[in-house]
């Protein structure tokens, strides 16, 4: 699945020619330097960024500008990482957030 | 020692980036913070052009806007903070500021200023529906987010809740980017936006329910949206049974207008008001955008939740008057300009939207000016446990 924008009329759409690889619960994802980790997961379809800590219900990307936090997720052992607004760097390993803490 | 600064503009949108370059054109030292990586705000998700006259940049798109004002702020010698989030205001015209973004070490700085300008422009509102928390659903700010700034989709097949300019300017930039705009949905029995925005939609072939809402939003097996419940709405906009209807998508984006960020003068105690019009409640100012407390503006949607031109011009007379109340421009060229641009705004604020908003405005500083008078010298201690630090 690609979710990215190959063309567009008025936007310069990036052509970045580097890849990196990121690894979101144990699988290998292409991700670009810098750009939020939101971005990476939604053009690898990965929707879900963490589950509520009472009910388990899941989450994601909802107001995309770093308020919200529905978006956190473990990011290299750290919890509660919002991935809109936290630009992602190469081998980056990231984790679906259950409740609060680490993605256990 | 305390780092000290003239004048701490919080927020790098068009109104703080504009009071910024004001106040460092005329010689104060300005320090502008942002919580975001890139300065510019909202400017950076609009990919349209710009309506109005040559004076208010018509005809050229948001984010050239926004690269033009970082340029001239830098040129001017703003000193910028990005990922710097303002946690708190202090009596004494303390700031403190959170540095770093999440997962990695943050620090806590507090700068001494002299006058501070809060521009922390507005949040998206939320309508509630069944299965309104599913990964799917979104603000319309957040799929404008994701296709034009981070140049990703959203999802493939869109419901557009509301038809506001932000419904409809979203609805139109989401087909612009490659995803399919399954339906628009209104409950009012009119479109809430400019008709050119809304005849783009009608010329794409793009259903708009009219009267209708969401009902129900259902899930699909990965536990993501992938039905749409809508039904028809009566005079006191309750659904009506019977009347629903089903449609397939995998994303809801929400454009229910928005509200004023207005928390941080609260910390200062600031007087508020409440304003329909201007989506909340909001802090009252004078003609100068000072508030109750003397050496705290406001410009921009979090006084009122208005357009980028508007909050451009506010954010110009906040910028001059913090700078001419510190000695750096004469008041008499400062009245000059002021004057100018309280023009510039009543032009803005005309039209069957912007009327509406001149009164709101003039109403504001008839307010302010009955009820507050002159700007406070103190800002009150009362019920503040504080530690000087």
């Amino acid at each position: 699945m690609c979710m990215r924008i190959e063309e567009h009329a008025i936007l310069d759409v990036k052509k970045i020619e580097k890849p990196v690889t990121i690894t979101v619960d144990d699988i290998e994802i292409e991700a670009y330097e810098g750009e939020p980790i939101l971005g990476a997961l939604l053009n690898a379809g990965i929707k879900i960024n963490r589950y509520t800590v009472k009910k388990k219900e899941p989450r994601g990307l909802f107001c995309g500008i770093g308020q919200c936090t529905d978006c956190a997720m473990v990011v290299d052992g750290q919890s509660n990482v919002r991935t809109c607004i936290t630009p992602v760097k190469a081998g980056m390993v990231i984790k679906t957030q259950k409740g609060l803490t680490k993605g256990e | 020692m305390l780092q000290e600064k003239d004048i701490v503009v919080v927020g790098a949108g068009p109104a703080g980036l504009a009071a910024a370059i004001e106040a460092g054109k005329a010689g104060a030292s300005v320090l502008l913070v942002d919580v975001n990586l890139k300065a510019g705000g909202q400017l950076f998700k609009q990919i349209h052009k710009f309506f109005g006259s040559s004076a208010h940049q018509s005809g050229t798109r948001g984010f050239d806007i926004g690269t033009k004002l970082v340029t001239q702020a830098m040129e001017h010698g703003v000193e910028i903070w990005l990922g710097s989030a303002v946690i708190g205001l202090f009596p004494g015209m303390k700031v403190a500021i959170e540095k770093g973004v999440d997962g990695s070490e943050k620090e806590v700085i507090t700068i001494q200023a002299k006058k501070i300008i809060v521009a922390t422009g507005a949040s998206e509102n939320v309508i509630r529906f069944k299965g309104w928390t599913t990964p799917g659903v979104m603000g319309a700010g957040a799929a404008q987010t994701m296709i034009n700034v981070n140049h990703v989709k959203p999802g493939k097949k869109v419901v557009m809740l509301g038809t506001g300019n932000v419904g409809l300017i979203v609805s139109y930039q989401l087909m612009q980017a490659g995803c399919e705009v399954v339906g628009l949905v209104e409950a009012a029995g009119k479109i809430g936006g400019y008709a050119v925005h809304a005849a783009k939609i009608k010329r794409a072939g793009i259903p708009i329910y009219m009267n209708h809402t969401i009902i129900e939003v259902k899930p699909g097996v990965d536990g993501c949206v992938e039905k749409v419940v809508l039904a028809k709405v009566d005079e006191t906009f309750q659904p009506i049974e019977g009347t629903e209807l089903e449609i397939e998508a995998d994303t809801v984006a929400l454009a229910a207008g928005l509200k004023p960020s207005a928390e941080l003068p609260k910390l200062m105690k600031c007087d508020y008001t409440f304003s329909g019009v201007f989506g909340g409640s909001i802090p009252l100012h004078n003609e100068n955008m000072e508030t109750s407390i003397e050496g705290i503006y406001v410009a921009g949607d979090t006084t009122g939740v208005e357009e980028a031109n508007t909050a451009l011009e506010e954010g110009k007379i906040a910028g001059l008057c913090a700078a001419c109340s510190l000695g750096y421009l004469p008041v008499s060229e400062v009245e000059v300009l002021k004057k100018e641009i309280w023009n510039r705004l009543e032009a803005l604020r005309m039209g069957p939207f912007g009327e509406r908003r001149l009164a709101e405005k003039g109403k504001m500083i008839v307010e302010y000016a009955e009820k507050i008078g002159a700007p406070s010298k103190e800002m009150t201690m009362e019920g503040y446990d504080y530690v000087d630090c």
